[in-house]
C-alpha cells in the first residue's frame, strides 16, 4: 500500500534534488563566468540563488509540516531531518557561487593574471563532489558518501598551493593584488563549496547508517 | 531472540548519550535487571502465543511492550502477575524470574506476588464503593483493619498517584463518579497502596483523552523513581514518551529489544522499522 506520507516524502526528495542540480549548475555558472571572461553569465546567477534560496525555505517548511503532522521516528525522522540539512548546505553552494561570479566580473575588466590550472580542478572536484554526495542519497550508498569526504583534502591542498603562489605573485609585483586577492577569493569560496559537499555526505552516510562521522575519520 | 540488558545489536560510534551507549563498559550489570524471562512459551490450549521469550526487565525503568494486535504483548505481560492462571487451559513453559525467584514455581504464593506485582488495565475499573475503600480494598482483604494506617496508607497512595488534591474532600463519594482518567489514577492508587515493586499497566491511556493521558504519563514518569514499570500500548508515541526501553514483538515472537531512543531513531530490524513507520504489511 502507497502511503500519502510516502508520496510527501517522494516530493520532499525530488525538491532537494532539483536544489542540488540548480547548486552545481551556479557553481559551472560561476566558473564559466571566471573562464570565459564573461560577466553576463555573473548576472544571471543572482536569479538562480534567489530560487535555491526559495527552495531552502520551501524544504524547510514541508519538513517542519511532515515533523509536525507525522511525527516521523527512525529512517523518516533521519531522512527529514537530514534533507533540511542538506538543504541548508545547498543554499550554502548558491551563495559560494554569487560570490565566486562577483570576483569574476572584477576580474574580468582587468587582464589576465595567470593562466588557470587549479581553479579549473577545484572546481571539477568540488562538482563531483556534490554529484556523488547526492548520487549517494540517490542510490543509497553511503560508501560513495565516504569517498566524496576523502576527496576534500584535495581541493584543501590545491586553495594552500595556489595561496602560497597567489602570495609571491602580490610579493614581486604590487601590480597584482587585487587580481590575486580575487582568484585567492575564488578559490576560498570553492573551497568552501567542498566543504559543504563534504558536510552533505555525512549527513547522507548518517540518513542511511544512523552513524554521526562528523569529526572522526569517514573510512 | 534472547535479550539482555540492552541488546548489543551491532557496533556504533562512541556516543555521549548513555541511552544509546553500546559498548560493553556502558552495559547495565546482569543484577539490574528485574524480571527476567527465559525461553518462555506459552500456549492458550493447542494454541501457541509466545515462541521461547527471554527478555530483561530493569529495575526502576519503564519498559514499553510494542507489536500488532495478537503479537503477544499483553499476553506476556499477564505472565508477569500469573493473571493468565485465571484462564482455562493455558500452558506455561520456561522461566520468569522476579528478584530470582521462578513465578512459576508451584511453592509461589500467587496472592503474595499479585501483591508484589500490580496490575492497571486498559478499562478503568474501580469497585462501587467510595474513593477510600477503593484505594484501601486489598489492605483490608490482607486483614489490615486499624483505621489510622488505611487512612494514612489511602492519603499516601492517592499522592503518589496524583489525585489527592482532586478527591481529598469527598472520599466518601462514589469511586464511580469520577472521571475516565481519574478512575484510571484511582486505580493505579489502588495498586500503589499495596506496595507492590512492579506495576505492570495494559493500555492504560486507551481509554482518555489527551489531557487525563499526559496526567497518566506523568505520573508513569514519577512512579518510576520507587517502581518497575512494564507498559503494553498501541501509541507509539506513547512508547517513545514515556519508556526507557523498548519491545517489538511481532506473532508471538520478541523481534528487537532496545534502548527506546535507538528503537525509534535506529531500529536495528526492518520488521521494527516498518512497524514504527506505519509500512507494516
Amino acid at each position: 500500500m502507497q502511503l500519502h506520507f510516502d508520496q510527501e516524502l517522494t516530493e520532499l526528495r525530488e525538491t532537494l534534488l532539483r536544489m542540488s542540480a540548480l547548486a552545481e549548475e551556479s557553481v559551472a555558472g560561476a566558473l564559466k563566468a571566471l573562464l570565459q571572461r564573461d560577466s553576463g553569465i555573473a548576472l544571471a546567477l543572482q536569479a538562480e540563488d534567489t530560487e535555491l534560496d526559495r527552495m531552502e525555505m520551501e524544504i524547510d517548511e514541508r519538513s517542519m509540516s511532515l515533523f509536525a503532522l507525522r511525527q516521523p521516528v527512525a529512517k523518516d525522522l533521519r531522512f527529514i531531518a537530514m534533507t533540511m540539512k542538506i538543504g541548508s548546505e545547498l543554499e550554502r553552494i548558491g551563495d559560494q557561487a554569487v560570490n565566486i561570479a562577483r570576483c569574476a566580473e572584477e576580474l574580468n575588466r582587468e587582464a589576465v593574471l595567470k593562466p588557470m590550472v587549479d581553479i579549473p580542478r577545484m572546481a571539477d572536484i568540488a562538482r563531483g563532489m556534490i554529484r556523488d554526495s547526492m548520487d549517494s542519497l540517490v542510490y543509497a550508498k553511503p560508501d560513495l558518501a565516504r569517498q566524496v569526504i576523502v576527496r576534500d583534502n584535495e581541493v584543501d591542498s590545491l586553495n594552500r598551493q595556489l595561496h602560497r603562489e597567489l602570495t609571491s605573485f602580490m610579493i614581486e609585483d604590487p601590480q597584482t593584488i587585487t587580481r590575486a586577492l580575487n582568484l585567492m577569493s575564488v578559490a576560498h569560496n570553492l573551497e568552501r563549496v567542498a566543504d559543504h559537499a563534504t558536510n552533505i555526505a555525512e549527513e547522507i552516510v548518517y540518513l542511511y547508517e544512523a552513524l554521526d562521522i562528523r569529526h572522526s575519520d569517514p573510512l | 531472540m534472547n535479550a539482555t540488558l540492552p541488546t548489543p545489536v551491532r557496533e556504533t560510534t562512541p556516543t555521549t548519550d548513555p541511552a544509546l551507549a553500546r559498548s560493553s563498559n556502558d552495559r547495565p550489570r546482569e543484577g539490574d535487571a528485574h524480571i527476567r524471562t527465559r525461553n518462555l512459551q506459552f500456549f492458550y490450549g493447542v494454541k501457541q502465543a509466545l515462541f521461547d521469550i527471554s527478555l530483561d526487565i530493569p529495575r526502576r525503568q519503564v519498559t514499553a511492550f510494542i507489536g500488532p494486535s495478537g503479537c503477544g504483548k499483553s499476553t506476556l505481560l499477564r505472565c508477569y502477575n500469573r493473571m493468565n492462571d485465571l484462564i482455562e487451559s493455558v500452558v506455561a513453559r520456561g522461566e520468569i524470574l522476579i528478584d530470582d525467584e521462578n513465578i512459576y514455581d508451584s511453592s509461589v504464593d500467587v496472592i503474595a506476588l499479585r501483591k508484589k506485582v500490580g496490575m492497571v488495565f486498559q478499562k478503568s475499573n474501580p469497585f462501587p464503593k467510595t474513593i477510600f475503600e477503593n484505594v484501601v480494598y486489598g489492605l483490608r482483604i490482607s486483614g489490615i483493619t486499624d483505621r489510622k494506617t488505611l487512612d494514612e496508607i489511602a492519603e499516601r497512595s492517592l499522592q503518589r498517584a496524583a489525585l489527592w488534591d482532586e478527591v481529598k474532600d469527598r472520599l466518601d463519594s462514589s469511586g464511580m463518579g469520577l472521571s475516565g482518567g481519574q478512575q484510571q489514577r484511582l486505580c493505579i492508587a489502588r495498586a500503589i497502596a499495596l506496595e507492590p515493586e512492579i506495576i505492570l499497566m495494559d493500555e492504560p491511556c486507551s481509554a482518555l483523552d489527551p489531557i487525563a493521558t499526559m496526567k497518566i504519563e506523568e505520573l508513569i514518569r514519577e512512579l518510576k523513581k520507587d517502581y518497575t514499570i512494564v507498559i503494553v500500548t498501541h501509541n507509539m508515541q506513547q512508547a517513545a514518551r514515556v519508556s526507557d526501553l523498548t519491545a517489538f514483538f511481532y506473532l508471538g515472537k520478541l523481534v528487537e529489544y532496545d534502548a527506546t531512543k535507538r528503537i525509534f531513531t535506529n531500529p536495528a530490524n526492518k520488521q521494527t522499522e516498518d512497524y514504527i513507520t506505519g509500512r507494516f504489511g
